[in-house]
Protein backbone atom coordinates (compact mmCIF):
# COMPACT_ATOMS: atom_id res chain seq x y z
CA UNK A 1 0.00 0.00 0.00
CA UNK A 2 2.76 2.42 0.99
CA UNK A 3 4.63 1.46 -2.17
CA UNK A 4 1.54 2.28 -4.20
CA UNK A 5 1.11 5.63 -2.52
CA UNK A 6 4.76 6.38 -3.21
CA UNK A 7 4.31 5.51 -6.86
CA UNK A 8 1.22 7.68 -7.14
CA UNK A 9 3.16 10.52 -5.59
CA UNK A 10 5.91 10.02 -8.15
CA UNK A 11 3.45 10.62 -10.98
CA UNK A 12 2.99 14.15 -9.81
CA UNK A 13 6.68 14.95 -9.47
CA UNK A 14 8.03 16.98 -12.40
CA UNK A 15 11.00 15.48 -14.21
CA UNK A 16 13.34 18.28 -13.18
CA UNK A 17 13.41 17.41 -9.52
CA UNK A 18 13.82 13.71 -10.21
CA UNK A 19 17.49 14.09 -10.99
CA UNK A 20 18.83 12.09 -8.09
CA UNK A 21 17.85 10.43 -4.88
CA UNK A 22 14.25 9.68 -4.00
CA UNK A 23 11.30 11.95 -3.36
CA UNK A 24 11.10 13.10 0.27
CA UNK A 25 7.83 13.38 2.15
CA UNK A 26 5.85 16.13 0.40
CA UNK A 27 5.52 17.99 3.69
CA UNK A 28 9.27 18.49 3.79
CA UNK A 29 9.15 19.89 0.27
CA UNK A 30 6.32 22.22 1.26
CA UNK A 31 8.22 23.38 4.34
CA UNK A 32 11.20 24.05 2.10
CA UNK A 33 8.94 25.98 -0.26
CA UNK A 34 7.59 28.09 2.61
CA UNK A 35 11.13 28.89 3.71
CA UNK A 36 11.87 29.94 0.15
CA UNK A 37 8.79 32.17 0.16
CA UNK A 38 9.77 33.69 3.50
CA UNK A 39 13.18 34.60 2.06
CA UNK A 40 11.46 36.01 -1.02
CA UNK A 41 9.29 38.16 1.24
CA UNK A 42 12.40 39.37 3.01
CA UNK A 43 13.86 40.29 -0.37
CA UNK A 44 10.66 42.10 -1.36
CA UNK A 45 10.65 43.96 1.95
CA UNK A 46 14.25 45.08 1.38
CA UNK A 47 13.40 46.23 -2.15
CA UNK A 48 10.30 48.02 -0.87
CA UNK A 49 12.50 49.63 1.79
CA UNK A 50 14.81 50.85 -0.96
CA UNK A 51 11.87 52.47 -2.76
CA UNK A 52 10.60 53.93 0.51
CA UNK A 53 13.99 55.49 1.33
CA UNK A 54 14.04 57.07 -2.11
CA UNK A 55 10.45 58.31 -1.96
CA UNK A 56 9.76 59.25 1.63
CA UNK A 57 13.05 60.88 2.66
CA UNK A 58 13.23 63.71 0.13
CA UNK A 59 15.09 66.03 2.53
CA UNK A 60 18.13 63.78 2.65
CA UNK A 61 21.29 64.65 0.81
CA UNK A 62 21.36 63.00 -2.65
CA UNK A 63 24.35 60.80 -1.89
CA UNK A 64 22.92 59.42 1.32
CA UNK A 65 19.50 58.84 -0.18
CA UNK A 66 20.73 57.04 -3.30
CA UNK A 67 23.39 55.15 -1.36
CA UNK A 68 20.94 53.80 1.19
CA UNK A 69 18.34 52.98 -1.46
CA UNK A 70 20.88 51.14 -3.60
CA UNK A 71 22.23 49.25 -0.60
CA UNK A 72 18.72 48.05 0.25
CA UNK A 73 17.95 47.15 -3.37
CA UNK A 74 21.23 45.24 -3.71
CA UNK A 75 20.48 43.37 -0.48
CA UNK A 76 17.08 42.47 -1.93
CA UNK A 77 18.64 41.12 -5.13
CA UNK A 78 21.15 39.02 -3.20
CA UNK A 79 18.44 37.77 -0.89
CA UNK A 80 16.15 36.58 -3.66
CA UNK A 81 18.94 34.90 -5.64
CA UNK A 82 20.12 33.19 -2.52
CA UNK A 83 16.54 32.11 -1.77
CA UNK A 84 16.36 30.07 -4.99
CA UNK A 85 19.85 28.71 -4.55
CA UNK A 86 19.22 27.59 -1.00
CA UNK A 87 15.85 26.10 -1.93
CA UNK A 88 17.42 23.97 -4.66
CA UNK A 89 20.26 22.88 -2.39
CA UNK A 90 17.84 21.88 0.37
CA UNK A 91 15.65 20.04 -2.12
CA UNK A 92 18.59 18.06 -3.47
CA UNK A 93 19.93 17.34 -0.01
CA UNK A 94 16.53 16.00 1.03
CA UNK A 95 16.34 13.84 -2.09
CA UNK A 96 19.78 12.39 -1.40
CA UNK A 97 19.13 11.96 2.32
CA UNK A 98 22.06 14.21 3.23
CA UNK A 99 22.21 16.86 5.93
CA UNK A 100 20.65 20.17 5.01
CA UNK A 101 23.20 22.73 3.80
CA UNK A 102 24.43 25.27 6.30
CA UNK A 103 24.74 28.90 5.34
CA UNK A 104 26.36 32.06 6.62
CA UNK A 105 23.96 34.21 4.61
CA UNK A 106 21.55 34.97 7.51
CA UNK A 107 24.46 36.32 9.57
CA UNK A 108 25.70 38.42 6.64
CA UNK A 109 22.22 39.77 5.95
CA UNK A 110 21.65 40.73 9.58
CA UNK A 111 25.02 42.51 9.60
CA UNK A 112 24.04 44.44 6.47
CA UNK A 113 20.66 45.37 7.94
CA UNK A 114 22.37 46.47 11.17
CA UNK A 115 24.83 48.63 9.21
CA UNK A 116 22.00 50.21 7.21
CA UNK A 117 20.08 50.88 10.44
CA UNK A 118 23.14 52.53 12.04
CA UNK A 119 23.62 54.56 8.87
CA UNK A 120 20.00 55.71 9.13
CA UNK A 121 20.55 56.78 12.74
CA UNK A 122 23.69 58.70 11.78
CA UNK A 123 21.87 60.32 8.86
CA UNK A 124 18.98 61.36 11.05
CA UNK A 125 21.33 62.79 13.68
CA UNK A 126 23.86 64.67 11.55
CA UNK A 127 23.12 64.58 7.86
CA UNK A 128 19.47 65.51 7.65
CA UNK A 129 19.79 69.01 6.24
CA UNK A 130 21.97 68.55 3.15
CA UNK B 1 14.73 16.78 8.84
CA UNK B 2 16.24 13.31 8.46
CA UNK B 3 14.00 10.40 7.49
CA UNK B 4 10.31 11.04 6.90
CA UNK B 5 8.45 10.79 10.18
CA UNK B 6 5.64 8.29 10.66
CA UNK B 7 3.92 8.07 7.31
CA UNK B 8 0.22 8.70 7.56
CA UNK B 9 -2.24 5.93 6.80
CA UNK B 10 -4.73 8.12 4.95
CA UNK B 11 -3.05 10.43 2.49
CA UNK B 12 -6.20 12.50 2.08
CA UNK B 13 -5.57 15.18 4.64
CA UNK B 14 -2.50 16.33 6.50
CA UNK B 15 -3.32 17.25 10.13
CA UNK B 16 -0.58 19.89 9.99
CA UNK B 17 -2.43 21.58 7.09
CA UNK B 18 0.85 21.99 5.23
CA UNK B 19 -0.71 22.65 1.79
CA UNK B 20 -2.96 25.33 3.28
CA UNK B 21 -0.05 26.96 5.09
CA UNK B 22 1.97 26.94 1.90
CA UNK B 23 -0.95 28.49 0.03
CA UNK B 24 -1.21 31.25 2.61
CA UNK B 25 2.56 31.79 2.38
CA UNK B 26 2.08 32.34 -1.36
CA UNK B 27 -0.70 34.83 -0.61
CA UNK B 28 1.52 36.72 1.83
CA UNK B 29 4.30 36.82 -0.70
CA UNK B 30 1.94 38.09 -3.39
CA UNK B 31 0.84 40.85 -1.03
CA UNK B 32 4.46 41.83 -0.36
CA UNK B 33 5.06 41.90 -4.09
CA UNK B 34 2.02 44.12 -4.56
CA UNK B 35 3.25 46.61 -1.95
CA UNK B 36 6.64 46.61 -3.65
CA UNK B 37 5.08 47.18 -7.08
CA UNK B 38 2.93 50.05 -5.77
CA UNK B 39 6.02 51.72 -4.28
CA UNK B 40 7.86 51.19 -7.57
CA UNK B 41 5.01 52.77 -9.55
CA UNK B 42 4.99 55.70 -7.14
CA UNK B 43 8.73 56.16 -7.70
CA UNK B 44 8.34 55.86 -11.47
CA UNK B 45 5.60 58.49 -11.67
CA UNK B 46 7.16 60.77 -9.07
CA UNK B 47 8.20 63.65 -11.30
CA UNK B 48 5.11 63.62 -13.54
CA UNK B 49 4.31 61.14 -16.30
CA UNK B 50 7.38 61.09 -18.54
CA UNK B 51 8.00 58.47 -21.24
CA UNK B 52 10.72 56.56 -19.29
CA UNK B 53 8.53 56.74 -16.21
CA UNK B 54 5.58 55.17 -18.01
CA UNK B 55 7.82 52.53 -19.56
CA UNK B 56 9.21 51.64 -16.13
CA UNK B 57 5.67 51.57 -14.82
CA UNK B 58 4.58 49.12 -17.53
CA UNK B 59 7.63 46.95 -16.87
CA UNK B 60 6.91 46.82 -13.14
CA UNK B 61 3.27 45.93 -13.84
CA UNK B 62 4.39 43.14 -16.20
CA UNK B 63 6.75 41.77 -13.54
CA UNK B 64 4.00 41.91 -10.98
CA UNK B 65 1.66 40.03 -13.31
CA UNK B 66 4.36 37.44 -13.96
CA UNK B 67 4.79 36.86 -10.24
CA UNK B 68 1.03 36.69 -9.81
CA UNK B 69 0.86 34.07 -12.57
CA UNK B 70 3.43 31.84 -10.89
CA UNK B 71 1.66 32.23 -7.54
CA UNK B 72 -1.75 31.50 -9.06
CA UNK B 73 -0.56 28.33 -10.76
CA UNK B 74 1.09 27.12 -7.58
CA UNK B 75 -1.95 27.90 -5.44
CA UNK B 76 -4.16 25.96 -7.83
CA UNK B 77 -1.78 22.99 -7.69
CA UNK B 78 -1.74 23.14 -3.90
CA UNK B 79 -5.52 23.25 -3.72
CA UNK B 80 -6.05 20.46 -6.24
CA UNK B 81 -4.30 17.50 -4.58
CA UNK B 82 -3.99 16.22 -1.04
CA UNK B 83 -0.25 15.59 -1.40
CA UNK B 84 0.91 18.25 -3.85
CA UNK B 85 3.94 17.78 -6.06
CA UNK B 86 7.16 19.55 -5.21
CA UNK B 87 7.61 23.09 -6.48
CA UNK B 88 9.26 23.15 -9.93
CA UNK B 89 12.71 24.75 -9.98
CA UNK B 90 11.92 26.82 -13.07
CA UNK B 91 8.94 28.38 -11.30
CA UNK B 92 11.08 29.19 -8.27
CA UNK B 93 13.61 30.77 -10.59
CA UNK B 94 10.85 32.73 -12.35
CA UNK B 95 9.51 34.10 -9.07
CA UNK B 96 12.97 35.12 -7.89
CA UNK B 97 13.86 36.65 -11.26
CA UNK B 98 10.72 38.81 -11.13
CA UNK B 99 11.92 40.09 -7.75
CA UNK B 100 15.44 40.71 -9.05
CA UNK B 101 14.13 42.53 -12.12
CA UNK B 102 11.98 44.73 -9.91
CA UNK B 103 15.05 45.65 -7.86
CA UNK B 104 17.02 46.42 -11.03
CA UNK B 105 14.12 48.59 -12.19
CA UNK B 106 14.25 50.33 -8.83
CA UNK B 107 17.98 50.95 -9.11
CA UNK B 108 17.45 52.49 -12.56
CA UNK B 109 14.66 54.69 -11.19
CA UNK B 110 16.59 55.80 -8.11
CA UNK B 111 19.69 56.82 -10.03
Amino acid sequence: MIEFVRNVRLWFVPAEVRRDGETPDYRFSLANERTFLAWLRTALALIGGGFAVDQFLPDLRWGWRVGLALALLAAGVLCSLRAVNHWVRCERAMRRGEDLPVSRFPALLSLVVAVVAVAMVVVVLVGWEG
Amino acid sequence: MSAPAARRQDPDRDPGLQPERTRLAWRRTTLSGTVCAVLAVKTALHGGASTPGILACALVCALWLGFLGVAHRRIRTLAATAAPAAFAPRHAAAAALCTVAMAVCGAALVL
